[in-house]
């Protein structure tokens, strides 16, 4: 909120990293169009891309705001049918804006109920908010599998699967999703809203005290992580072709809880760093056979006893800090040093 | 400054406030003493917008505050500083007092050498995380967090608890200051003895009811008091 002295102006910062990204994007793609990666490959990094998204998102609500919901993949799932059901119906449009069409619309029906589901949900803590939530998980993946039958009308196929989903998804795509929800979270938690969010987490009575209008900026946080896991769902329904109520159990919740407790809760990087392993890990232990499950469990548990606050714990990591860190070491600069948390 | 005017609170099925009635005038110190389970805090609370009274009216600076939201409470200059030093732990010292001013829009810089200056241990440890500072420097961050808001009345909840008896003395110094100064302060205390000797006036709360007023040094020579507060 005070204005300090940076070594690297901030939109210089943005620059940075934007022209960073742009080169992963552009080598990463002429990678995969000349084959230097195979199609296999290519289907897992999509998968690291939409698992990013999903870690990031429940991270907001689990991490930042301290809440633990668990039905994330109820929020991914209404956004992937939402989505799906447009993109078949709208196989007219051209494709520039059919596509980012889905993904707005897979994210605001997940919103939508977000909002439903978080006004009362938020009024409880701890384990009561965590059961109402994978109650809700439960509840979404019962109605996709049951309500054609019960309605009377072929909309998600049930346990027949939702098939013949346009494949849109591509690897440019997801990517550029993944650094837009990044960008839009960072941002968004350095700005005073942040700074609201991080003091309901710490104390929720003090935060109050201080002014801060809690329900607002709680559920303010809720609906946008199932917004952004909307958007993944969207991105999934694409990138899978098919859809299927079970893809959404109470298990994808919990993976993605892993994913944001393993890589350290309130830590991005963190969660996209677990996201990328836990997701390209099973497929790495495909040489253990049989026991790649096992050797995965046996890491969860590893990480669990000797770093219990996750990889990273609730440290950000940033380039351009590192960068200003190294520009302030040189001797003919005389930059205040950088404030504890500051690029929090 | 603030008018209490005959409010009823429950707790589900349990009427913890019963029809109290009293007031805080511009520029005073307003104790409330009792003992545990009187009501202390959910006056203050009740006060602040984080609890609703069912029937009754608080009244601030002239206007109706009973159904105002909590952060608009605060926005109209009544701070509240709530019991047992809740201060955002895993923030920096200085990070909590700019969170104090969150209803201001920006920092000023001004309100935050005022509090440096009131609270010069504040200023030296202004870099520090604020879970590793000692119990009277996280009253003293509360209060500083507190101030940031610009309060005309500041509500303080049990300042005293669980600091050693010269901190205590400490704290009490400074909220006579920062009267001094202008800042009108109700003060909720189970130390009845340190809070009568600093208070202009006092009430002493049993179950709910306001049982005694007076002056804080009426109420100190009062025989009731000393037999049940201040073992005399």
């Amino acid at each position: 909120m005070i204005k300090q002295a940076r070594d690297i102006p901030t939109p210089v910062k943005y620059l940075i990293n934007l022209a960073l990204f742009i080169i992963f994007l552009v080598v990463v793609n002429s990678m995969i169009a000349s084959k230097t990666i195979s199609g296999y490959y290519t289907k897992v990094i999509m998968l690291i891309g939409i698992n990013i998204i999903l870690a990031v998102s429940l991270n907001l609500a689990t991490g930042y705001l301290g809440q633990l919901p668990l039905g994330h993949a109820g929020f991914m799932a209404v956004g992937a049918y939402s989505s799906a059901i447009f993109m078949k119906a709208a196989s007219a449009l051209p494709m520039f804006i059919a596509l980012p069409l889905g993904l707005m619309i897979g994210g605001t029906v997940a919103g939508i109920f977000g909002f439903i589901i978080g006004i009362p949900a938020l009024r409880l803590r701890g384990d009561y908010l965590a059961i109402i939530t994978l109650g809700f998980g439960e509840i979404i993946r019962v109605i996709l599998l049951n309500i054609d039958s019960v309605l009377g009308f072929n909309l998600t196929y049930g346990a027949a699967s939702l098939k013949n989903i346009p494949k849109t998804t591509t690897f440019l795509g997801t990517f550029i999703c993944v650094f837009i929800v990044c960008y839009v979270i960072h941002t968004m938690m350095k700005s005073r809203h942040g700074r609201a969010i991080l003091s309901i987490r710490e104390n929720e009575i003090a935060a109050e005290s201080c002014g801060i209008k809690t329900t607002y900026y709680k559920t303010m946080a809720f609906v946008m992580s199932a917004f952004f896991a909307g958007v993944a769902g969207s991105l999934y329904a694409g990138y899978l072709g098919i859809l299927n109520p079970s893809n959404f159990g109470f298990m994808k919740s919990i993976e993605i809880l892993v994913m944001v407790v393993l890589g350290g809760m309130g830590s991005m990087i963190g969660s996209v760093i677990s996201a990328t392993v836990l997701t390209a890990l099973p497929e790495l232990l495909r040489a253990f056979a049989d026991y790649r499950m096992v050797a995965y469990s046996l890491l969860l548990i590893a990480v669990m006893i000797f770093k219990p606050s996750g990889l990273m714990g609730t440290y950000d990591f940033s380039l351009s800090r590192l960068l200003g860190k190294g520009l302030s070491r040189l001797p003919a600069r005389n930059a205040s040093p950088a404030r504890k948390g500051d690029d929090r | 400054m603030l008018q209490v005017n005959d409010i009823n609170v429950y707790y589900g099925p349990i009427h913890a406030i019963k029809g109290l009635s009293f007031e805080v005038r511009p520029g005073e110190i307003v104790a409330l003493i009792g003992a545990n389970g009187a009501g202390k805090s959910t006056v203050l609370k009740t006060i602040s917008g984080l609890i609703r009274p069912k029937t009754g009216s608080i009244v601030f600076d002239g206007r109706d505050i009973t159904k105002t939201e909590a952060h608009k409470i605060v926005q109209a200059g009544l701070a509240h500083v709530p019991e047992g030093r809740r201060i955002f732990l895993q923030m920096t010292v200085m990070e909590n007092l700019e969170m104090g001013a969150f209803t201001q829009k920006s920092v000023s810089e001004e309100d935050l050498e005022a509090v440096f200056t009131r609270f010069p241990r504040l200023k030296e440890r202004r870099r520090q995380i604020a879970g590793t500072l000692s119990g009277g420097e996280q009253q003293m961050l509360a209060m500083g967090r507190a101030l940031m808001s610009r309060p005309k009345l500041m509500m303080l909840d049990e300042p005293s608890m669980g600091l050693a008896p010269l901190l205590v003395a400490q704290i009490f110094e400074i909220i006579a200051e920062l009267n001094k100064s202008g800042t009108t302060i109700l003060l909720v205390e189970q130390n009845a003895g340190m809070a009568l000797e600093v208070a202009h006036r006092a009430y002493v709360l049993e179950t709910g009811r306001i049982t005694l007023s007076g002056t804080g040094a009426e109420l100190a020579e009062s025989d009731e008091i000393k037999k049940a507060y201040l073992g005399g």
